[in-house]
Formats: structure tokens, sequence, C-alpha cells
């Protein structure tokens, strides 16, 4: 469960405030709104990426408001994708393994089932300059599942991807959606993508955010 | 005026691009001819001798000089030991002044300029004066004590003031370099389950790895030219704290040119090489 309370967070001279939601565990949220309205700043709030000046960050039921990144078990996809340049696929998905120390028994298995899952079998040896948009976001993708987190973050990873490229990502999503009992939380500012996605919908407005009943 | 204004918009003739090409070409042609020029010059006149001149070739005999041996062995040491001064230096600072806002960046910011924008025998007078005040003999007592050597005209003296020029070259290179690197990575890095720390150490700085090299080149070429500073800071004793630059100074001094420029060779041919060293390891095929 992601639960913010009368959150409020500054972003340089820019400051969103009091913002609530909850999304119960299991369950895809979709956070919506224009560009530059302030919702990856929650969603890095969310993540600890940015401190919160007011309100409360709950993941699970604690309170990880003080909490650093590393601490809040947080599977984070940026917009770009921001894939460690000199790192290759394979390095990608067992860095966060190899910092919780897994043998490396362990860390190949959880790469065999992460490559399988997400088609990367045939990249595992390559870095990211030699990746497509939808293969550099796929690695993404597994770099941030690849610990098993209880929450994964998205930050529009499909904005930067062409049409078809957009759709493979968006069936992936599904089959993790139903595959995983991972919670999501979502930004995008595409509605078809939010409503193909979502089982909850919040919208950044300028009366805070608001909850909306997908209407698909 | 009015002809051209009933003149036909489509009919526009453009213009040759002929002359901006040559003048881009001659402009910058000029300047690539004369390095070239020099780099010829210094070689034909050790390969050709003068008329009349008879005897050993300037450049072995150069060489065969126990004292310009020592001075090219102290160069290339001392020009490492200060590379490796500067990166350490260099990247917490470069890193510092990218990522983090605090009060009086913008002072640190300008004081890190300083040994840049200060002319080289300015530091060396300063370094000397600072040297000769209560607390730099204090310090300089203390390193005598714990090195058993002294500072001020002995080869520490020498690495120190070759690390004053050279770090700030440095660290204007590892700040550029950390400012192009996206600390949207570190950040991933934290979320994966790293500290700060270990996020620089895994991240950041294999990402920065290109432009610790060229901070290593620059600082390394710096210092194997720095001469006004360690002249006037660690003096130019033979033997002792003379390197390459003084032995070209002190050899012209005496009117022994042909010495001077076998030298000014062996310094050209190592700054080249360092610089091709550097193109080999920066090219894409080794960085990617």
């Amino acid at each position: 469960m992601i639960a913010l309370d009368q959150l409020t967070v500054k972003n340089g001279g820019f400051t969103i405030a009091d913002v609530s939601l909850t999304i119960p565990t299991g369950s895809y949220g979709v956070l919506m709104g224009k560009t530059g309205c302030g919702k990856s700043t929650i969603l890095e709030a969310v993540c600890g990426l940015k401190p919160v000046s007011a309100g409360r960050v709950c993941i699970m039921g604690e309170d990880v408001t003080e909490r650093k990144p590393a601490e809040r078990g947080i599977g984070y996809v940026p917009q770009d994708g921001a894939l460690f340049s000199t790192m290759t696929v394979r390095d990608h998905l067992a860095f966060a393994l190899r910092i919780r120390g897994y043998g490396r028994g362990a860390v190949q298995t959880r790469i065999g089932e992460l490559a399988g899952l997400l088609g990367l079998e045939k990249l595992l040896d390559r870095k990211p300059h030699g990746l497509s948009g939808g293969e550099s976001q796929r690695v993404a993708l597994g770099r941030a599942l690849s610990f098993e987190p209880r929450i994964l973050c998205l930050d529009e990873p499909l904005s930067a991807l062409d049409h078809d490229t957009r759709l493979e990502m968006c069936a992936l999503l599904e089959t993790l959606k139903t595959r995983f009992s991972v919670t999501v939380l979502h930004v995008t500012h595409d509605r078809n993508e939010a409503t193909r996605l979502a089982d909850l919908i919040f919208e950044v407005g300028d009366h805070g955010v608001q909850a909306l009943e997908n209407e698909w | 005026m009015i002809a051209r204004k009933t003149e036909n918009p489509r009919s526009h003739r453009v213009r040759s691009d002929g002359p901006f090409y040559l003048g881009l070409g001659i402009l910058g042609g000029v300047y690539v001819f004369l390095i070239l020029a020099v780099l010829v010059a210094d070689m034909a006149f050790l390969v050709v001798p003068e008329k009349g001149a008879s005897g050993p070739n300037p450049f072995l005999k150069a060489l065969a000089s126990p004292e310009i041996r020592y001075s090219i062995k102290l160069s290339l040491i001392s020009c490492s030991i200060t590379t490796i001064l500067s990166l350490w230096v260099s990247v917490p600072i470069g890193y510092v002044m990218s990522r983090f806002r605090f009060i009086g960046k913008s002072f640190i910011d300008s004081v890190l300029d300083i040994p840049i924008v200060l002319p080289p025998l300015v530091i060396g007078l300063s370094l000397l004066i600072l040297f000769s005040s209560g607390p730099g003999m204090w310090f300089e007592g203390l390193f005598h004590g714990v090195t058993g050597t002294r500072i001020t005209y002995a080869i520490p003296g020498v690495i120190l003031a070759q690390f004053m020029v050279a770090c700030a070259f440095a660290v204007r290179t590892m700040r550029a370099t950390f400012d192009e690197i996206s600390p949207r990575r570190e950040q991933v890095a934290q979320t994966l389950g790293c500290s700060r720390g270990q996020a620089f150490w895994m991240v950041a700085l294999p990402e920065a790895r290109r432009g610790l090299v060229v901070a290593a080149t620059l600082a390394w070429a710096r210092s194997l030219g720095e001469f006004g500073p360690i002249l006037v800071f660690a003096g130019a004793t033979r033997l002792k704290t003379e390197v390459m630059s003084t032995s070209v100074f002190l050899l012209m001094s005496v009117g022994d040119v042909e010495a001077a420029v076998a030298v000014s060779m062996i310094m050209i041919v190592a700054a080249v090489g360092v610089l091709v060293l550097v193109r080999l390891m920066g090219s894409e095929r080794y960085v990617r």
C-alpha cells in the first residue's frame, strides 16, 4: 500500500501542497496531470529523492517519510531510463542483488528469470548505447524489479517510445500487473495509457490531487 | 531601391559558400601550421648539423649528461605524483561543486579559479612567503621531522609548486564532467539500495572515467611545463630540484641552445605521447 497524507513537497521555487492519496496493496495507481504540474515531484518524494516539507509518506502501513531511498524498497523507473552507461544489461539486473550481498548462483537465477520475463535474453551482454528505446525501458524495468520490491514507481516510462513499442510495453506492464502482487504508482500525461492500465486514477490539478473513476 | 522592391523574391541569388569556407580554412589553418612548423623547426635544428659543427648528436650529448638525466627523471616522477595528488583532490571538489548547493559556494568557486588566473611566478612567490611565515615554518618543521626532507628548495617543493597550478585545471575538468552526468543515475542507484557513497563509487565515478583521464592528462601536462613557481619556490639546484623546464632555462642562459632544444624535444615527445595515449583511451571504443 502507498498512502500519502497531506504531503507538501518543494521543488525549487515550486510547491505542491496537501497531496493525499491511497493505493491499496496490489493495485495499479496512475497519477495524471499536465506537464509541469508536479506529478513527477510527488513520485520522487515517494521514492525519497525529494525532501518532504510537511505530511507523511506511508509504505505498507509504515511511515517512511524520513527514511533514505535505499531503505524504502521501491523499484524506480525514471522517464529516460537512466541506465548506467558503463554496465551491461546483466550488470543492471544484478546491481541491486549484489548490493544486498546475494550469492553468485542466486543472482544468476534471478537474471535468468527477469531476462525471460522481459525478453532480454539476447541483450544481456550489451551496454546501454546499443539498445533501442523500448529495450532500454525494459532493462530499466528489470533493474527496478530485480530485488522484488513491494512498490514500483514508474515516471512516464512510455512517453519517449514510438507507438508500436508503447503498445508492447503496455502489454508487458499488464502482464506484470496480473502476475505479481506489486503495488504500482505510474505517472503519465496520456489518458489512454491511464485507462488501459489503471485500477485507480488520480489527477493533479489546480486544486490538488483528485481521485477519478476509471471509466473503461 | 525601387528596382529592388519590384524584383521577384523567388529569383533571389544565393551567395557562394566559397569565401566562408576559405575564411574558416585560412584562419584555422594558420594556427595549425604554426604549431606544426614549430615542431618541425625543433627537429630540423637537431637533425641538420650547423655549418662547421662537428661532434656527437646534441640529442645524445644532452642525454649523456647526468644532470639532464636527473632532471628528466625528476620531471617524470614529480609530474606523476602531482597528477595522482590532483586527482585525489579534484574528484571530491568537482563532485561537491557539481552536486551540492551550500552557502558560500560561489565564493569557493571563485577561489578555485585563483591558481588559473594568477601569474605562475606569483604563485611561487606566494608559496615562498607562506612557508617563511610562522605557521608555514612550523608545518615545514613537522614535515621535516616526519619525512626527513624539507619542502622549500627541495623535491616536495617542486611537487607542491606543480600541484598548486595543475590541480586547479583538474578541478575544472572534474566539475564539468560531473555536471554532464545526470544525478538521476545516482538517484536510481540509491533506490536500488546504495548509500550516497556507494552510488558515487559504483555509478558516478565509473561514468566519469573519461573526465578522469582528461583531468589526469591536463594535470600531468601542466606540471611538466611548470617553471616559474618551481624556480622561485624550489630553486634550480642541479641534481636536486632541477626539472626539465628549469634545465631548458639553465642551458639557454649559458648559451647552450643545442642542449636546450634537445631537452625541449624530450618534453615535446613526452607531452605528445601522453596526448596520443589519452586520445586512444578516450576513443569511443575504449570508453563505451
